[in-house]
């Protein structure tokens, strides 16, 4: 038998690089696998219980992949507005923010959060984009604003319903965990080790990101893993959850050929910009938000428990209407679940469709997204 | 009963000129949780190596290749119910389908118990 649609990454590089945790994953039993450039950990005792895990307790993502960035100097603020959709006047200190990276087409070269501290901004862009994200902006900066790619520093997601409890009893600060609502953040420190702890993730859950330096990476790892509601959870279920919760993934759900309005993600350009405009593809983009785009990423709910993965077509009749960018089994609500960009007409919630699996047509339906509810701390 | 075994980790018990075919232990724990089979229709011909079947879990789907040639008799129904006996059972209850052999000597090519221990210990 063989993998016929392996989860994976597109981007390899020529030599595949370790994380700060490589050899801590490897002792937990976590099965390596490539991604965005680097061995990371798909699985420790099993996709399907650790996503339920992390449903019901709280699960500790190794996220060190991704680019943690920070933007300075004289003139920073109209810098990053000249290359993203975000309104910084808006942007109040410590709360991080969704935000798109566009092309000069209104394409989609990443998605970010952005976060303002006291003298620049953080930045957290996606692993297997950010040599591509640094060298964009780098281009596109004024000499006066300095990028410091924060290669230093480790980044772990405790994601779930008991994250809260796990992480107040360790990590101290001037105000406590506890008090942080979702997507606001602070300085706290854990084990007196210095850390930047946001309430944020991207599994639908309550949880946290935590950025600390990588060299103190296994003590905070085994610390956390320690508290009794928190299992390690690899990236199978980071997978399952993110689809489940409805976001999109960069590289699959979002890319160049897709725009903010193609993705439904317009609140990620924000209200002044949507009249403004002043950002890269504004152009195209706010005569999409005008007329509309003439795709949209749709949720699909499928019958039966066969599994349709990205690459398969959807069709309305005869007619082929789109294409799954993300599919998989949801271990929540026991039945295959998908996202897929189709025709405007067809992307109606309740619009029944069929999506071609290896020549047969699996029907499915047009959901509202998220399929399994948001539980954040607001 | 003798069991063989195929590079691509398919097991087949034959019993006169039928054989019972699956998925090995080790294969099921490569492709962890499976949530669904497809299993091809009693009264199928296939060809030995076509994908009869094909193993979906969260991670991926896989195709089964059929280690020998010839009719497909009878499918497990327990598996649409219950895929996850592919995991629990992958070398007992979790059987895919069985087959009336077309032709004996598929089997030549196929490892016995011994050998297909040896070619995974190598992997």
């Amino acid at each position: 038998m063989s993998d016929v649609v392996p989860l994976d990454d597109g981007a390899e590089p020529i030599e595949t690089m370790t994380l700060p945790l490589d050899q801590w994953h490897r002792e937990r039993g976590g099965r390596m696998v490539e991604f965005a450039g680097y061995w990371m950990p798909v699985q420790y005792e099993g996709i399907v219980a650790e996503h339920l895990w992390t449903r019901e307790s709280a699960g500790l993502f190794d996220v060190s992949h991704m680019g943690q960035l920070y933007l300075t100097g004289e003139g920073v603020e109209p810098a990053i507005e000249a290359v993203l959709p975000i309104d910084l006047a808006t942007l109040k200190s410590y709360a991080p923010r969704y935000s798109l990276l566009l092309d000069e087409n209104g394409g989609i070269l990443d998605d970010l959060m952005v976060t303002r501290w006291n003298t620049g901004f953080y930045l957290v862009v996606n692993g297997a984009t950010k040599w591509d994200d640094i060298a964009h902006l780098r281009e596109s900066l004024p000499d006066e604003v300095t990028l410091t790619h924060l290669e230093d520093s480790a980044l772990l997601a405790l994601q779930g319903p008991k994250a809260v409890d796990a992480l107040a009893r360790i990590a101290v600060g001037d105000v406590a965990v506890t008090d942080l609502t979702f997507m606001k953040g602070g300085t706290f420190k854990i084990a007196g080790i210095d850390a930047w702890i946001s309430r944020s993730g991207y599994t639908g859950e309550d949880g946290f990101e935590i950025s600390i330096p990588a060299e103190n990476a296994v003590q905070i790892a085994d610390l956390i893993c320690q508290q009794p509601e928190v299992k390690p959870i690899g990236l199978g279920a980071r997978d399952s959850l993110r689809l489940e919760a409805g976001l999109p993934l960069y590289g699959h759900d979002l890319s160049p050929e897709t725009t903010p309005v193609s993705a439904d993600l317009t609140f990620a350009i924000n209200k002044r910009r949507k009249t403004e405009g002043g950002f890269p593809g504004a152009e195209r983009i706010l005569g999409e938000l005008a007329n509309g785009a003439a795709t949209r990423r749709v949720g699909l709910a499928l019958e039966g428990r066969q599994a349709a993965r990205e690459g398969a077509e959807v069709y309305f009749g005869d007619q082929k209407v789109g294409v799954l960018t993300s599919g998989g089994f949801s271990p929540s609500l026991n039945h295959p679940i998908a996202m897929a960009y189709v025709d405007a007409a067809q992307a109606a919630p309740g619009t029944a469709l069929e999506i071609d699996v290896r020549g047969k047509r699996l029907p499915a339906r047009v959901v509202s997204m998220p399929f399994v509810p948001h539980r954040y701390h607001r | 009963m003798p069991r063989y075994f195929t590079k691509d980790h398919e097991w087949i018990d034959v019993d006169g000129d039928v054989g019972t075919v699956g998925i090995t232990d080790y294969a099921q724990g490569q492709l962890g949780d499976i949530t669904y089979v497809d299993l091809p229709a009693a009264g199928q011909w296939v060809k030995q190596g076509d994908a009869a079947s094909v193993v979906d879990s969260v991670k991926a789907a896989s195709d089964v290749y059929a280690p020998v040639g010839g009719e497909v008799t009878e499918a497990n129904a327990a598996l649409e119910g219950e895929p996850e006996l592919v995991n629990t059972q992958a070398e007992s209850g979790g059987w895919l389908y069985r087959i009336k052999l077309s032709d004996p000597t598929d089997l030549d090519g196929l490892m016995d118990e011994a050998a297909y221990k040896a070619y995974v210990a190598d992997l």
